[in-house]
């Protein structure tokens, strides 16, 4: 497929990711649609690595590095701050990863949310909290082995797409580094909304902690989708869902025979993971086309 | 408003809004809590009556009102909060945070007791269990020294870029009403001009904070963070003498009530001054040579001030409204420590006195001093209600 996406130049090569990154991916486009007139929240993740060590900054725009739980709150802060300035151009984005978001970071999330805060929060979900060496987070899913749930977590992941989508924010979305025409529009549709959170979940496989191949953090993000483990879609006031690709038939199994953290599951197993996938599938369908169904 | 100065009956937290209105802060993220409460609520009216223009955000917890404190001042505006007991010890990691960032934060604590168990009384613990965080850190002892000490604090704060933290107890003061001079605009406009950092959060600019930095780094950080603070007590001496030369009114850095020719001070922090300044009354119309000590900058400690204040005072009775398990009253702490290597220093005898906000009384501080002057000092303090 051929695709284009217009690029400034706000993200920088020569960054501290692993080779591969499917993080520092999904940042070049979510930075370079934003464009230079931005300011970036980031909390302790992967982000802050990728966003370099002071005095380096892989980033051509003011970065303010927060605590773990603050990210939203902290962005909220400085666009009140601009907003008093009579800045009204000025856009005010947070990077955080999924344990700063699902987990701890949550609490103010959904406040900025009901506050009706006007930035933008972006998860880079890759399902563990991947910097401190692949502990579980509530973004973890069914069965997959971090060094916290060694014998796999007995839990599904927290649907955090749907929790925001229920805060009647103007903009959720779902995206992910395999598609990144489909991110990039994501991010731009997001900054020409004014007012409110606009919130986008990109998965981001991390080569490490799912253990996959340097060179398989797209077609391990497009397996996610095309098994229907993480249909990519949109909901606009919480009650306008679009639905942009969602599973073409490929079975779970497909995605998670290649990924080290499955690699313990049993037939039995990856039946349930099938089953779970087709509940949520069958869900999200429901609200995508009015409880119709396929 | 006006030009006169104003008198209005308010209590003390009141005192505080009106000084925050008069400082026109641009953004003021809050959380409520018994026993500040009132101060948020006068604010918010004050801005629904079209009084005040600023950003008024109502957050979901302290933790998350400090972190939009601390971004919004380092994006160049000035920034007011206001907390009390959990909320200030939910803020604990950002307090940190606020400090290095060098975020002139002024933030008012009302002095609650800590849980567990839950109270709602006077008691310093709170604040003084932050004396570590790089805050500059004033007690006030009635709702008018909270009013003039916040103009200070915005002043202070703006210099030396650190935060400062404002405090005066629970119900004695926040709730108590009181005759209060309220500034002019006027006034407070000529004192404190308009923030405008040349170092903020600006994409015109490009200037990150808070990435990972070198041991080096850091360590070259925190010696910039003393000399802030070891600049701050002059500053702080300064600011009170500009702000009288304004309204009339000044305190210093620490205030001697009737130490001439004084043999015994009474050292204290708070309300408990107002009370201890009855004691003295009538003691001295009994003949003692007693006079009193009111540290009202706590950070930086001013110790050159301090040493001056107790030379040649042969005993020094400090009263504590705070307690820190283990090592007991924190004023008689930081005094033992002023003390050390004076010549001829004075005994200094440590009470721990209205501590979870019992009542203290003139008369109970007479019996005090009456048993420090027959006593032997004992390193530890000593419970006394």
């Amino acid at each position: 497929m051929g695709y284009q996406i217009a690029e400034e130049n706000v993200f920088s090569s020569g960054h501290s990711a692993c080779p591969g990154c499917s993080e520092a991916l999904a940042i070049r486009f979510i930075l370079n649609t934003l464009g230079p007139d931005t300011i970036a929240v980031v909390p302790p993740s992967c982000i802050a690595i990728i966003s370099g060590p002071q005095p380096l900054s892989s980033m051509r725009i003011p970065v303010y590095q927060t605590t773990l739980e603050a990210s939203a709150a902290s962005a909220a802060g400085i666009k009140r701050a601009l907003v008093s300035k009579g800045n009204d151009h000025t856009t005010v984005v947070a990077i955080a990863g999924d344990g700063g978001t699902y987990d701890i970071g949550f609490q103010a999330l959904s406040s900025a949310a009901e506050r009706q805060e006007d930035i933008i929060y972006i998860c880079l979900d890759n399902e563990g909290y991947m910097n401190t060496g692949s502990q579980k987070s509530s973004a973890t899913p069914s069965m997959a082995y971090t060094t916290s749930t060694p014998a796999g977590k007995l839990t599904p992941k927290k649907n955090i797409a749907e929790i925001m989508a229920a805060h009647n924010i103007p903009y959720m979305a779902t995206a992910t580094t395999g598609y990144p025409d489909d991110l990039a529009r994501k991010v731009a549709k997001a900054k020409s909304i004014r007012g409110g959170v606009r919130f986008i979940v990109v998965l981001a496989p991390c080569l490490d902690g799912w253990g996959i191949p340097d060179k398989f953090g797209p077609r391990t993000s497009r397996l996610a989708v095309e098994s229907g483990v993480f249909p990519l879609y949109e909901v606009e006031n919480g009650d306008t869902y679009t639905l942009n690709y969602g599973p073409k038939g490929v079975p779970v199994a497909e995605y998670t025979s290649i990924q080290k953290r499955y690699r313990h599951l049993t037939p039995a197993n990856v039946t349930c993971l099938q089953e779970e996938v087709d509940r949520n599938w069958g869900r999200l369908q429901a609200k995508c086309f009015g409880g119709r169904g396929k | 408003m006006s030009a006169a100065p104003t008198r209005m009956l308010l209590n003390g937290n009141h005192a505080v809004s009106y000084a925050v209105k008069l400082a026109r802060p641009n953004v003021i993220p809050v959380y409520p809590i018994t026993p500040q409460t009132p101060i948020l609520e006068r604010i918010t009216e004050f801005q629904a009556d079209g009084e005040m223009h600023a950003e008024i955000m109502t957050m979901e917890s302290e933790h998350s009102a400090m972190a939009a404190a601390i971004t919004a001042s380092l994006t160049g505006v000035r920034v007011f909060t206001a907390t009390a007991s959990q909320g200030l010890l939910l803020m604990h990691e950002m307090l940190h945070y606020a400090a290095g960032a060098r975020a002139p934060i002024v933030m008012f604590n009302v002095n609650r007791t800590l849980g567990s168990p839950w109270g709602f009384w006077p008691d310093q613990t709170d604040s003084l269990a932050q004396r570590d965080t790089g805050w500059i850190q004033y007690y006030c002892e009635n709702g008018q020294e909270s009013h003039d000490t916040t103009l200070q604090a915005f002043r202070v704060a703006e210099q030396v870029m650190l935060p400062v933290m404002v405090m005066h107890e629970a119900f004695y003061v926040s709730h108590s009403l009181e005759a209060i001079d309220i500034a002019t605009q006027e006034q407070v406009d000529r004192y404190l001009p308009p923030f405008d950092p040349p170092h903020r959060l600006d994409p015109e600019i490009g200037e990150s904070w808070g990435n990972t930095v070198s041991q080096v780094m850091f360590n070259n950080h925190r010696h910039d963070m003393d000399d802030a603070m070891n600049r701050t007590v002059a500053i702080a001496r300064q600011a009170d003498r500009e702000l009288k030369e304004l309204v009339g009114r000044g305190y210093g850095v620490i205030e001697q009530y009737r130490c001439e020719d004084a043999r015994f001070l009474i050292a204290t922090m708070g309300s408990m001054a107002g009370t201890a300044r009855d004691a003295v009354d009538e003691l001295r119309s009994e003949g003692l040579p007693v006079g009193l000590l009111k540290v009202k900058l706590f950070r930086p400690f001013p110790l050159d001030d301090v040493r001056e204040a107790v030379t040649g005072i042969p005993k020094i009775m400090v009263l504590d409204r705070n307690f820190a398990p283990g090592t007991g009253g924190f004023l008689f702490q930081e005094l033992k420590s002023a003390l050390y290597g004076m010549e001829s220093a004075p005994e200094i005898h440590g009470y721990l006195a209205g501590v979870g906000g019992t009542n203290i009384s003139p008369a109970d501080i007479k019996k005090m001093v009456t048993c420090a002057m027959a006593e032997k000092p004992s390193a530890n303090s000593v419970w006394k209600g």
